[in-house]
């Protein structure tokens, strides 16, 4: 099916006209997976989701899309691109030679076109030890901005998940690994100033921390620029070597008493 | 623990069968309020039960850029609750609540200390307090932040915390109505749509929290989400409740013009609290001539109208707006300080505000009117029906000061958690009638059959042009009555609305029964601000330019015999000791 509009104006139509191409369906008891073609009028520092806004208003308004704040602040409208894990409404048409395809993202269960279902992160971000802060905290807490600094970067994230979905052990592995974004919310805890826990047992176990063989896919994706790998995994890899498989540090431990106060920093 | 690419069930378009979910306390919307409420309600020992339109961790809050409004007092030690107090009454050109200003000011200190033992981390001073920077028509240095992703910080420690206790939720869930029990007439429950997989949902509860956010989406330049359609105002009103003040609608006065796919995305008003100045098309400093002492820093409706005023008077930008410029403060400082604004620039519009200046124009942003509440508990006029956060009225009067709102959730979301909870230990679990359920449920299955053909998605582009077209920043009779009759045709229009598709996660479905909310919002809007006959605070009529001491009343709209009716009531005043606390600024 193509959709054409009567498109007038100058210049060849490539110039003029967007060609998306866009899968569809899918979800049992819609319809069986396939793809539209879409023209849309092209705009001047127009982004995938205006051209996929024009559709549902204009062409077919069937056609579902996870979206909301459309500003590059929710993190509700991540999709493939070409392939490449993005957020539609931070991803200019212009950016892109040729016709667009936009598919959902696969590394979670699918419900209808471009939308997938991905409420199994909240049972993930269930498992992880909440912040708990240290048991002299005090009543109002003290601390500096260069502590602030050093854990903003993780507190950036938007939970868009595209990291999730661009993982190869979340998308192709079905592994017991909480995923690069939970990483992240591990390391921001990790690195809050006043938190008191010790997560290093958890990442080595239930967390699956050992899954990741560090491919960086995910930093290079994240839209909110979070140098995931080198900045959260791999210190979050360092922390469970440093208390679980370092025999000086272990025997220190030993002798000090500590060895089971496993939970705390 | 993941199912890549495994296929979701839908529902038959037909199927009218439902899931009965039961709760002490159902909260509608997870932005601040919802959250800070659950999390009230259930550490008071209630079965509560949250559920949001979009995603949990989605919602308008995460929007919020420059900070939260509490006189912590850290880096101005002369702040205090009664500045603050005097500072929200006079913005709101003395049409607020006051006791609930009192609660407001006192409570938002330990709403921000709380927040912080939660997991937040804010900025800090040198002394390595909670650092507060400068905004608009704030008498000192108030706004605690977190560089400009204040919303962004409180919502997912409020989502941390909510995850950690274990609270029940359901998010992607649309409430289509409120259900009250017909021999007391409290509220019952209330009706939904499981978006994801198109599932009905009854939902009954003893008590049920209103946190569904504001109406921006009505208009068509607009700094708000997808979701802000007004869904809790045009529920509560359908059930009877009274609405307050629908005539106050904020513009933020710097929202993006240029490219036209992201007009009025929000420009926040940390770049003008952090030194970034207004000029015209001739150069000059434009402020000066409205407000020479706070000049950009002046209350907001004041900086809207100014640019509003430039942009008519042919002093406009190249693209129609005013230019907007923070490159003086260095590139290494606007990186930090507004990493957000720098992207956001840099991604959609191609400019570099490290060098260039920007192009703004006044958005709408916030309503200050909504369901009316009582000051101590958010109740509404409806028995166990509580309302908190932008969808309430009574805080803001004619005005919202800058970062006012996140404060607000966080003290009115935890006192509507804290008194739901508690009255629903007392009562037992209302009926809700069988009939009134089917004929909700024809209802809302009724877009499917529809024989119209009229498109959800171009009917809500149409409201949106007339509020902008007729119920502007500036407005008279004669563009209110225009707004009104063109109201009327589209009412006509929505009846045929068409869903097209399966029932999972169908926007041409949902977005057709928001409509009828999203109408009554506007007819509510412009029926209150053709009564107001005077200019105050957000409300400017230019046949009627003057403020006028007469109108120191509040517009209630509610439904009588299936009308829209309205009642004026006189603003109460404060007792002589907080009288005495508030300072008129001239």
């Amino acid at each position: 099916m193509i959709e054409t509009l009567g498109v007038t104006g100058e210049g060849p139509k490539e110039k003029r006209v967007v060609r998306l191409k866009i899968k569809r369906g899918g979800g049992r008891g819609t319809t069986p997976p396939h793809y539209d073609t879409f023209e849309v009028p092209r705009e001047d520092g127009m982004v995938v989701l205006n051209a996929v806004h024009y559709i549902q208003s204009h062409l077919d308004p069937s056609l579902a899309v996870r979206w909301n704040c459309k500003a590059g602040r929710c993190g509700s409208c991540s999709a493939e691109i070409n392939g490449r894990p993005q957020l539609m409404c931070k991803t200019r048409v212009d950016s892109i030679d040729g016709d667009i395809t936009i598919e959902p993202m696969q590394a979670f269960p699918h419900l209808r076109d471009l939308v997938t279902d991905v409420t199994a992160n909240w049972k993930v971000a269930a498992m992880i030890p909440p912040f708990t802060p240290m048991a002299d905290a005090g009543d109002t807490f003290t601390f500096y901005q260069t502590d602030v600094d050093r854990s903003r970067e993780f507190r950036r994230c938007i939970e868009c998940f595209l990291c999730m979905d661009v993982c190869h052990v979340v998308r192709e592995h079905e592994a017991d690994y909480i995923g690069p974004r939970w990483v992240v919310k591990a390391a921001s805890l990790d690195m809050h100033p006043m938190d008191g826990l010790n997560r290093s047992k958890f990442m080595k176990d239930a967390g699956g921390l050992g899954f990741c063989n560090i491919t960086k896919c995910c930093q290079e994706i994240c839209p909110e620029h979070i140098v995931i790998t080198d900045d959260a995994i791999i210190p979050e890899k360092e922390r469970v070597v440093d208390r679980h498989y370092d025999p000086i540090l272990w025997v220190y431990r030993h002798l000090r008493g500590e060895a089971k106060a496993d939970e705390t920093k | 623990m993941w199912a890549p690419g495994q296929e979701k069930d839908s529902v038959d378009i037909s199927d009218r069968r439902y899931d009965e979910k039961v709760c002490d306390v159902l909260i509608i919307g997870a932005g601040g309020a919802g959250l800070r409420a659950a999390i009230e309600s259930y550490d008071r020992g209630a079965k509560t039960l949250v559920v949001c339109k979009s995603l949990l961790g989605k919602a308008h809050t995460v929007m919020a850029e420059g900070g939260i409004a509490a006189a912590l007092g850290n880096v101005d030690p002369k702040d205090s609750w009664e500045v603050h107090f005097s500072d929200t009454i006079v913005e709101g050109q003395h049409l607020s609540n006051w006791r609930m200003a009192e609660i407001f000011a006192k409570e938002a200190i330990e709403r921000v200390y709380e927040l912080e033992k939660y997991g937040a981390v804010f900025d800090r001073t040198p002394e390595g307090k909670i650092s507060q920077r400068a905004f608009g028509a704030h008498t000192y240095r108030r706004l605690c932040n977190i560089g400009d992703r204040t919303g962004l910080e409180l919502i997912r420690t409020l989502q941390d915390q909510l995850i950690a206790r274990g609270v029940p939720f359901i998010d992607e869930v649309m409430t289509t109505c409120i259900f009250r029990d017909s021999k007391t007439g409290r509220v019952a429950g209330a009706f939904g749509i499981d978006i994801k997989t198109g599932r009905l949902l009854l939902f009954r509860a003893k008590a049920v929290i209103l946190a569904t956010g504001g109406s921006g989406r009505v208009y068509q330049v607009t700094s708000n989400s997808y979701e802000s359609t007004g869904d809790g105002i045009g529920m509560a009103y359908r059930a009877g409740a009274e609405l307050m003040d629908m005539e106050m609608i904020q513009f933020h006065p710097t929202g993006m013009i240029y490219p036209p796919g992201v007009r009025g995305m929000l420009v926040t008003e940390a770049v003008r609290g952090e030194g970034g100045t207004l000029t015209n098309s001739e150069g000059e400093r434009f402020m000066s001539k409205y407000d020479p002492k706070r000049m950009e820093l002046s209350a907001r409706d004041v900086v809207a109208r100014s640019i509003y005023t430039e942009i008519m008077a042919g002093r406009g930008s190249k693209g129609g707006g005013v230019y907007l410029d923070i490159s003086h403060r260095g590139a290494d400082y606007i990186k930090k300080k507004l990493p957000s604004m720098y992207d956001q620039f840099l991604a959609f519009a191609d400019i570099d505000i490290t060098k260039d200046k920007m192009e703004v124009a006044p958005t709408v942003h916030y309503q200050m009117g909504g369901v009316r509440v009582d000051p101590e508990t958010a109740e509404t006029s409806i028995k166990m029906l509580y309302a908190a956060g932008e969808v309430a009225s009574g805080l803001h009067g004619a005005n919202r000061l800058g970062g006012n709102s996140l404060s607000d959730i966080l003290v009115f979301g935890k006192r509507a958690g804290a008194a739901a909870a508690e009255s629903a230990a007392a009562i037992d679990l209302p009926s809700v009638d069988g009939g009134e359920v089917e004929k909700e449920i024809s209802r809302v299955l009724s877009p499917f059959s529809s024989a119209g053909g009229a498109n959800p998605f171009h009917v809500k582009e149409e409201i949106a042009s007339n509020m902008w077209k007729h119920v502007g920043i500036v407005r008279k009779a004669e563009d209110l009555e225009a707004g009104l009759a063109e109201l009327e045709k589209l009412r006509e229009e929505a009846k045929g609305l068409k869903a097209v598709g399966a029932r999972a996660y169908n926007q041409s479905w949902t977005d057709s029964l928001q409509v009828l909310d999203m109408l009554t919002v506007c007819e509510a809007i412009i029926q209150s601000a053709l009564e107001r006959k005077e200019s105050r605070g957000a409300h400017t009529r230019s046949d009627f330019p003057a403020k006028d001491p007469k109108w120191l009343v509040n517009i209630i709209t509610v439904q009588e015999n299936g009308k829209m009716v309205r009642r004026i009531v006189p603003v109460s005043n404060p007792p002589p000791e907080l009288q005495s606390l508030i300072k008129e600024d001239d």
